[in-house]
């Protein structure tokens, strides 16, 4: 630590990291150069290209010895890793599937691409930050991104008032997360999540002035994570950011910002466990009632799955709050396989959205059956796979974070969430009586966008297939979260 | 050969075969969907016939199957049936053969996702049946809402939507708390999700009346009991004829097939505790709902309710802890299934001519569909107990179990002898006898060979079971002598 060595060693663990900025780096520049046309086929391949080489470093660290490096900035551990493989296949699938929508739009630039790329690294760093340092960097990094991304669609006034509300509550979530790693600063002396952990559990801390940077820390985290009653930005941004950056919002920084929950409340405060939980308590009792009952008055699809995204986060929510080893990995299992359905859902809107035309109402998907049974089969995995119907991966989902839930001893609040379980049932089997049971809307036709046919198929078969077989990712978030406590 | 995994093949079999329905569907030409969805069946009919040639009359699981499934939490593929679950298997596969013939040309809209909702959704409840393990049977009873809600809702009546809905929330409902109780009992077990752990557990009275609770409001649903009965005739009446044999004849048996399962072996005190009050909304539904069903201008909703009346008596025979109540209660289940369906598919045979369930618009019927009415009534005398139809096995054994126990609850069961014929009989006397009402009744074809099939088939097993039931109740006996004697047996301690 005192002498600054500086050698292949150090920094290999950051392999991905680095190799992902570089190559962000070179698109940047290149796209200056580049002629693809409208498609765009250089750029685009270019960012798929940096993100699947970034995934195949990813991939091959995997299985080597936890490590922290940097000074104890960064930690490279299996938790890491497979957060970092997942959110690099969802930005993929991300792009992939919103390439057409974007072309047809004129949002296909190579800004979009950059951004998304630059994004996507901090999330990678969130997901391997040691030290507060580290984590404030990747959150703004990627948040940063994420309000320039809402806000390139300068022309729709709704993009730009959606902006507009992302970057002034994200600032000020950003705002409170800084004050409360202030605080814990103040009361541990360190900023490095190992020498909180020590500090907290040999009673070196100020405990009063830690908890008030807790409360702090958490009100930032529920922020980002879209938990109740942090949840206002949603509904709006969701709604007025075109499509696919609603994607891109809904789905990868969900992951990132497990990460961030799993590294800071689990690892570095876990001393103090018994105050977030808590805190963490009230966050999914509010997030599981209000997502679940707002989201019944919805008629516009992404308002809709915004107000689940909200809901489901109080679910995953609910595994942090076990406070164990199952939890998380409950908590990692259920992140995981919300993944999934976010891409399908979301998937579906692109799917139908043509030139001038955005599939975002709920009747939008009346009568798709008739269209498509295809997609309409994969739509209708994925929301009772939303909705926690086996033979669904929703359904282990549910079941692992509830079986950790209850050894807790929360007894109430495995009863609370399942009865609005059951009220959130009832929003998503709309979709599905609308797609099979009505006649089909005059406007609606279905000839996929290759890319957006492809992944929304392959999301709906693998929630089916991880719903009949959901050891191997079972084992697997298991072995992850006990390879990084 | 393959001994070893009949349940697995009477699982899987007809789920095969449906997704390859469901990839051949074509509208424009229903005719391979239709052969290969009869093929399936037939198929998944024949696999099961080992599980009756080859059951060993004991109590014991047989046709064990164990795999691994989920090892971290301890879940398994566990299957395996008893002298309960075995004819209840075999019931289903019937069941889905008719049901298929029954479509033949009825339905033409959408076929291939019918056929195939039908033949998944008996691959499910195969295994439900089946499931020794409560996450598999979970699995299954859960999934089983997919198709089903699907089979209401695109292919139902005008109501339909609503019908649907209501009855996948009602269910879901249930099985989530149900859900819970379960993984109360793995952490009780120390891990462990098989039902027969729980059924080995000790458990606190407090416990047991809260699981008992628990899995009461999902079988309660499914059987379905007084007060919750009501999303039954909606769905019945939304359903098309296939989902109403279905829902009749097999999935309101799950439930009964829940209590003997889950409830009284898993909480047997808690069952003691709670029979006078189970006792209760049995007798409350079959005098009460018998009553309904005597006034229903609508035939299917006169049957649906005259459904929920016989499971009451099943859920009495449950609940009186006689061996002739239990035996009787099954026997009542399996009667049901095929009374019920009968009676299901003659409506549906004269709604496909007329496009009318109301019985006013109805009369007359005995002089143009002479063969159909002879079978109409036929049913309709199973259905109100008539001595040598199986209607009447079932009723009388609960009849006999109950007086042991009590004369006012055998009084006020046996009431059903009278309500249950009258409300029968009396929409047998509008619809079939009497002048021909109206001009379409006059115009009315008889039973084509494919309709005489089905009730052939099914006339042969309500006499077969009525005339002599002694097969069944060799393979029920053991099981129930086993049951009786594990709910005889404190828990608490």
């Amino acid at each position: 630590m005192t002498t600054a060595t500086f050698s292949y060693a150090t920094i290999a663990p950051a392999l991905p990291e680095i190799v992902l900025l570089a190559l962000a780096g070179a698109l940047l520049v290149a796209d200056l150069y580049l002629r693809g046309g409208e498609e765009r086929h250089a750029t685009y391949g270019l960012a798929q290209g940096a993100l699947a080489i970034a995934a195949i470093v990813t991939l091959g660290q995997m299985g080597g010895p936890s490590q922290v490096t940097l000074h104890g900035m960064y930690v490279s551990d299996l938790l890491g890793q497979v957060l970092k493989v997942a959110t690099l296949v969802t930005v993929m699938a991300t792009l992939a599937m919103s390439r057409t929508y974007l072309r047809l739009r004129g949002l296909l630039t190579g800004e979009f691409l950059s951004l998304a790329l630059f994004g996507t690294l901090g999330m990678m760093v969130m997901i391997s930050a040691h030290h507060f340092l580290t984590l404030y960097l990747g959150l703004e990094l990627m948040a940063l991104s994420q309000y320039a991304m809402v806000a390139l669609e300068r022309d729709s006034a709704r993009a730009t008032e959606a902006a507009m509300k992302y970057f002034v509550l994200g600032a000020l979530a950003s705002g409170l997360l800084l004050y409360g790693m202030s605080m814990i600063y103040g009361a541990t002396g360190s900023l490095e999540l190992t020498r909180i952990a020590d500090s907290i559990e040999h009673g070196d801390s100020h405990a009063m002035l830690g908890v008030f940077g807790l409360v702090f820390v958490v009100c930032g985290i529920a922020f980002k994570l879209g938990a109740a009653p942090f949840h206002m930005w949603i509904p709006d941004v969701y709604h007025g950011a075109a499509t696919p950056t609603t994607l891109y919002i809904g789905a990868a920084p969900k992951l990132a910002a497990l990460g961030f929950i799993l590294r800071l409340l689990a690892n570095g405060l876990q001393g103090m466990t018994g105050d977030w939980q808590q805190m963490l308590v009230v966050l999914a009792v509010a997030s599981l009632l209000v997502g679940n009952v707002v989201a019944i008055a919805q008629s516009n699809l992404k308002r809709m799955l915004a107000y689940s995204t909200i809901s489901h986060m109080g679910f995953m929510a609910l595994g942090i709050i076990a406070g164990d080893d199952t939890g998380y990995g409950a908590a990692l299992f259920y992140g995981l396989s919300y993944m999934l359905m976010t891409l399908g859902s979301f998937g579906a809107i692109l799917l139908l959205s043509r030139a001038g035309f955005e599939a975002e109402n709920i009747d939008d998907f009346r009568g798709l059956n008739q269209k498509s049974k295809w997609y309409a089969f994969m739509m209708l995995i994925v929301m009772f796979s939303l909705a926690g119907i086996p033979p669904t991966v929703g359904f282990f989902a549910k079941l692992v974070v509830l079986q950790a839930v209850l050894d807790a001893g929360y007894t109430w609040l495995v009863v609370y969430a399942v009865l609005l379980s059951v009220v959130g049932a009832f929003y998503y089997l709309r979709i599905v009586r609308l797609m099979y049971m009505e006649a089909p809307a005059a406007e609606i036709s279905v000839d996929p966008h290759p890319g957006t046919g492809w992944v929304l198929s392959a999301a709906g078969l693998a929630t089916l297939v991880l719903g009949i077989l959901p050891a191997p990712l079972l084992d697997l978030c298991v072995r992850a979260i006990a390879a990084s406590m | 050969m393959f001994q070893g995994y009949v349940l697995s093949l009477a699982i899987w079999v007809p789920i095969a075969f449906g997704i390859a329905v469901l990839a051949i569907g074509n509208d424009r030409a229903p005719a391979p969907a239709r052969w290969t969805a009869l093929a399936g069946s037939v198929a998944g009919f024949l696999v099961c016939v080992p599980l009756w040639t080859g059951f060993q009359p004991t109590a014991e699981m047989q046709f064990v199957e164990m795999g691994s499934w989920i090892p971290r939490f301890n879940v398994s593929y566990h299957l395996g049936v008893d002298g309960i679950a075995m004819p209840l298997i075999l019931l289903n596969s019937l069941m889905t053969v008719l049901v298929v013939i029954a479509h033949w040309e009825v339905v033409t809209e959408k076929v291939g996702q019918y056929l195939a909702a039908f033949l998944i959704m008996s691959g499910l409840i195969n295994g439900t049946f089946a499931a020794l393990d409560a996450i598999l049977f979970y699995v299954f009873f859960e999934a089983m809402l997919i198709p089903m809600f699907l089979i209401i809702g695109v292919w139902g009546g005008p109501n339909r939507v609503y019908a649907a809905v209501k009855f996948f929330l009602y269910t879901l409902l249930g099985s989530l708390l149900m859900l819970a109780s379960f993984i109360y009992l793995y952490y009780q077990t120390n891990g462990s999700f098989e039902i027969l752990d729980f059924h080995a557990l000790s458990l606190p009275m407090g416990a047991q009346i809260l699981i008992f609770l628990a899995m009461f409001t999902s079988f309660a649903v499914k059987v379905p009991m007084w007060p919750v009965h009501t999303w039954l005739p909606d769905a019945h009446v939304e359903a098309p004829t296939g989902g109403s044999v279905i829902l009749a004849a097999i999935t309101l048996k799950i439930g009964g097939y829940g209590f003997l399962r889950f409830n009284l072996p898993i909480a047997p005190d808690a069952s003691h505790y709670l029979s006078g009050f189970m006792i209760a909304l049995s007798l409350i539904a079959v005098v009460y709902i018998g009553l309904v069903a005597l006034v229903q201008a609508d035939m299917k909703k006169l049957i649906a309710y005259s459904s929920i009346a016989h499971m009451g008596f099943v859920t009495l025979g449950f609940f009186i802890f006689t061996a002739d109540g239990m035996l009787g209660g099954i026997v009542q289940m399996i009667s049901h299934g095929f009374v019920s369906a009968a009676l299901f598919l003659c409506v549906g045979v004269l709604y496909d001519r007329v496009h009318s369930r109301q019985i006013s618009d109805y009369g007359g019927v005995a002089n143009t569909m002479p063969v159909f009415a002879a079978f109409f009534v036929l049913f309709a005398m199973a259905n109100s107990g008539l001595p040598g139809t199986s209607g009447f096995v079932g009723e009388f054994l609960v009849i006999l179990g109950t007086m042991k126990v009590s004369f006012w609850f055998t009084f006020l069961a046996a009431t059903t002898l009278i309500t249950g014929a009258a409300y029968t009989l009396w929409m047998i006397k509008r619809v079939v006898y009497g002048a021909v009402a109206n001009e379409k009744v006059a115009k009315l074809q008889d039973v084509n060979g494919r309709e005489l099939t089905f009730l052939l088939i099914l006339a042969a097993a309500v006499l077969a079971l009525g005339v002599y039931p002694k097969p069944l109740a060799d393979v029920a006996n053991p099981s129930i002598q086993k049951l009786l004697q594990h709910v005889g047996q404190s828990k608490i301690g």
